[in-house]
């Protein structure tokens, strides 16, 4: 063994020996815990040195100490998604808290507890807890993930076997410093429909999300905050004509990684995956996602617009991986940011690899400023430099609020970039 | 009312000296045109005198109504009522036309202490106004020029121009890329705003607008000049002579 795989191994062992080892289970989750931790030690923690984190330091993320007291406070704001009104779950420093939640309770969804699914056994479960996450590692390791899978006991099972009516919205507040590890599965039906919300920076999240064959899942996802650092993971598995869109919006934060992993299992299902980031300061935001093509016909889509000024800096890393038996695959990435000023930075990778001879793959990154002609008819007119700037911010975002489906919540995102944009101009 | 005195400039960027001495006096309620030659500087003064970044104003300046019109930001001019109708509009696409003109309405508005215009109040502008420029309301719903053709484009700026009110309009070129009958409609909507309280500075290549827009003075330029000044006869006598003779250094 190389010295470096080495120190990978003990960081990783490291990790482990920092959280607790999860109590009572069924055995099919003790196996499942074995062997993500079977994953993690062999891939190591998460090094700067690896390509996979050329662009992000992962150090801050995989000390012992970042898992114990990685986050200051990150109380949410109410009302963050407008005039959605979702029945809302939260969450206080990593825990699960019932007496702080809306009933959850609906027609076509059932949600437990994570911890009492894996005391017993849930078929549905059982071939998702870990399993998304290991299939996801096939061509690039998530030690992170893997770490999630090991050791999380809180987050929800979600089961929807029909048209869920209101939006569920997971929500994480945390008070004071501390980490947090949290671990959500979906699972959407046949026929069944749903629309999860999430706000709040866990330290470490992971969701395996299955849609099955014809079934609808919709995800909107709010990360707003100076102090957070987080790795969060999303891993979705698509059956034939599943319909799946997953949001992201960043505003700020130290550190975040997103990484989404997505798989399309069954023909003729349409994936999108969007995000948004706003950063500044010494904001560091990188989304990472992995889109498998595994079946034939489908459709993926990625579109992510980073807003970035002071010393941020955006990272883009999207690959879409085309499997043989994929033919007729429709994928398509962009990514794009605009400077504000000198001192931020964006940085993408894209990646095409296609072992299939009938597709249609194509990915564009652009970087920028501001049109400074447009800027400058618009502040000939009257209109002061902050709005003008804030205008042109507003339709540079656009195109990933257009991947939202629930004009409510694209209106509650573009509250979001107006608010962010004339706190810029306050301050200036 | 616009009062540029010894106006000398050179590009940012390079070391060139586009405005040479331009010295202009446009009173309240005239219409002043400014022909000559491309390349001659007319497009520079708009671009100055409206603030646009580039250009390094080496001597001289400008005030509207005694005011340092170059020490402003232009979002400060435009409230003090400078208006530049482009030569190239900007297309901005995302930004909507609507929602634009009602910012920057009342964003003048605030700046002269004025209050804002109720969203009633501001339709019924508008439909006034786009009605007369014969400007489709469903052109007004789409982004900032997406779209819009050449005529379009113009006939936005006067409707711009309509809408906000300046006391001091420039028109560059406004006339380039129309037909007559666009021509004679954005010549329409500006004769329409002439008042005692407002003044026009007119850019042109050729006479042809001013059939339509009838000047109170013409102004030659040339090589970064105003090199001969005199009434309407004086477009008439460029439209027959052309500018070749202009070419020799004036000084």
């Amino acid at each position: 063994m190389t010295a470096a795989l080495d120190s990978k191994r003990k960081a990783a062992e490291a990790l482990l020996h920092t959280l607790p080892l999860p109590g009572r289970e069924a055995g099919w989750a003790r196996d499942a815990r074995a062997a993500a931790r079977t994953r993690l030690l062999d891939a190591g923690a998460p090094a700067k040195r690896d390509e996979y984190w050329k662009y992000t330091d992962p150090s801050s993320l995989t000390t012992p100490a970042a898992v114990v007291d990685g986050t200051g406070d990150q109380p949410e704001m109410e009302r963050q998604f407008g005039e959605v009104h979702p029945l809302r779950a939260r969450f206080v420093n990593g825990r699960f808290r019932p007496d702080l939640s809306d009933g959850i309770v609906q027609d076509g969804l059932t949600t437990v507890t994570l911890a009492a699914v894996l005391e017993t056994d849930v078929t549905f479960a059982r071939g998702l807890f870990g399993t998304l996450e290991a299939a996801g590692q096939e061509k690039v390791a998530r030690p992170l993930a893997a770490l999630n899978t090991a050791c999380a006991t809180e987050g929800l099972v979600l089961h929807a076997t029909g048209p869920v009516a209101r939006p569920v919205h997971l929500r994480h507040d945390q008070i004071g410093a501390g980490a947090s590890l949290i671990r959500h599965l979906v699972r959407v039906e046949q026929g069944a429909a749903l629309l999860l919300l999430e706000s709040g920076v866990p330290t470490n999240a992971v969701i395996e999300i299955d849609v099955a064959e014809g079934g609808t899942f919709q995800h909107v996802r709010i990360q707003e905050g100076p102090r957070a650092r987080a790795a969060s993971h999303l891993f979705a598995r698509l059956g034939a004509g599943a319909q799946f869109k997953t949001f992201t919006l960043t505003s700020d934060g130290d550190l975040t990684r997103n990484e989404v992993v997505m798989e399309f299992a069954g023909a003729g299902a349409v994936g999108h995956i969007a995000g948004a980031v706003l950063a500044k300061g010494d904001s560091h935001v990188d989304n990472t996602v992995f889109v498998t093509h595994g079946a034939e016909g489908c459709e993926s889509r990625q579109v992510f617009k980073n807003v970035l000024t002071d010393n941020a800096r955006g990272i883009f890393q999207g690959k879409i991986f085309v499997r043989p038996v994929a033919q007729k695959t429709d994928g398509y990435q962009i990514s794009q940011a605009v400077l504000l000023n000198d001192g931020a930075q964006f940085s993408a990778k894209p990646e095409l690899e296609i072992h299939a001879d009938d597709v249609k793959c194509s990915h564009g990154s652009t970087t920028g400023q501001l049109d400074e002609t447009a800027l400058f008819y618009l502040r000939s007119r009257g209109v002061p430099f902050a709005e003008a700037e804030a205008m042109l911010v507003a339709a540079f975002a656009e195109a990933a609020f257009e991947e939202l489906a629930d004009p409510d919540l694209a209106a509650a995102m573009r509250g979001h970039v107006a608010r962010w944009m004339a706190e810029r101009g306050r301050a200036a | 009312m616009l009062e540029i005195k010894s106006l000398h400039v050179k590009l940012e960027e390079e070391d060139k000296a586009i405005l040479k001495g331009v010295n202009l006096t446009v009173e309240a309620g005239s219409v002043h045109a400014i022909m000559g030659p491309n390349g001659s500087g007319k497009s520079t003064l708009s671009y100055v005198l409206s603030g646009r970044d580039g250009y390094r104003v080496t001597d001289g300046g400008a005030t509207l109504d005694g005011e340092d019109l170059l020490a402003m930001e232009p979002e400060d001019r435009a409230a003090a009522g400078l208006f530049l109708a482009f030569q190239y509009p900007v297309e901005i696409p995302g930004v909507g036309n609507m929602t634009f003109l009602r910012t920057a309405l009342n964003a003048q508005r605030k700046a002269r202490g004025e209050p804002d215009a109720s969203a009633p109040e501001f339709l019924k502008l508008v439909r006034e106004k786009a009605k007369a420029l014969k400007i489709d309301a469903e052109m007004l719903k789409r982004p900032i020029n997406v779209g819009f053709s050449g005529g379009e484009k113009k006939r936005n700026e006067i409707l711009q121009m309509a809408v906000l009110e300046p006391r001091m309009c420039i028109l560059d070129e406004t006339d380039s890329g129309l037909d007559i009958d666009a021509m004679k409609l954005v010549a329409d909507g500006v004769n329409a705003l002439r008042s005692e309280g407002r003044a026009f500075l007119v850019i042109t290549h050729y006479q042809r607008l001013l059939d339509h827009i009838k000047p109170d003075v013409v102004h030659i330029m040339s090589d970064g000049r105003i090199v001969e000044s005199g009434g309407p006869d004086l477009a008439l006598k460029v439209e027959a002579q052309g500018y070749a003779h202009l070419q020799e250094p004036a000084a």
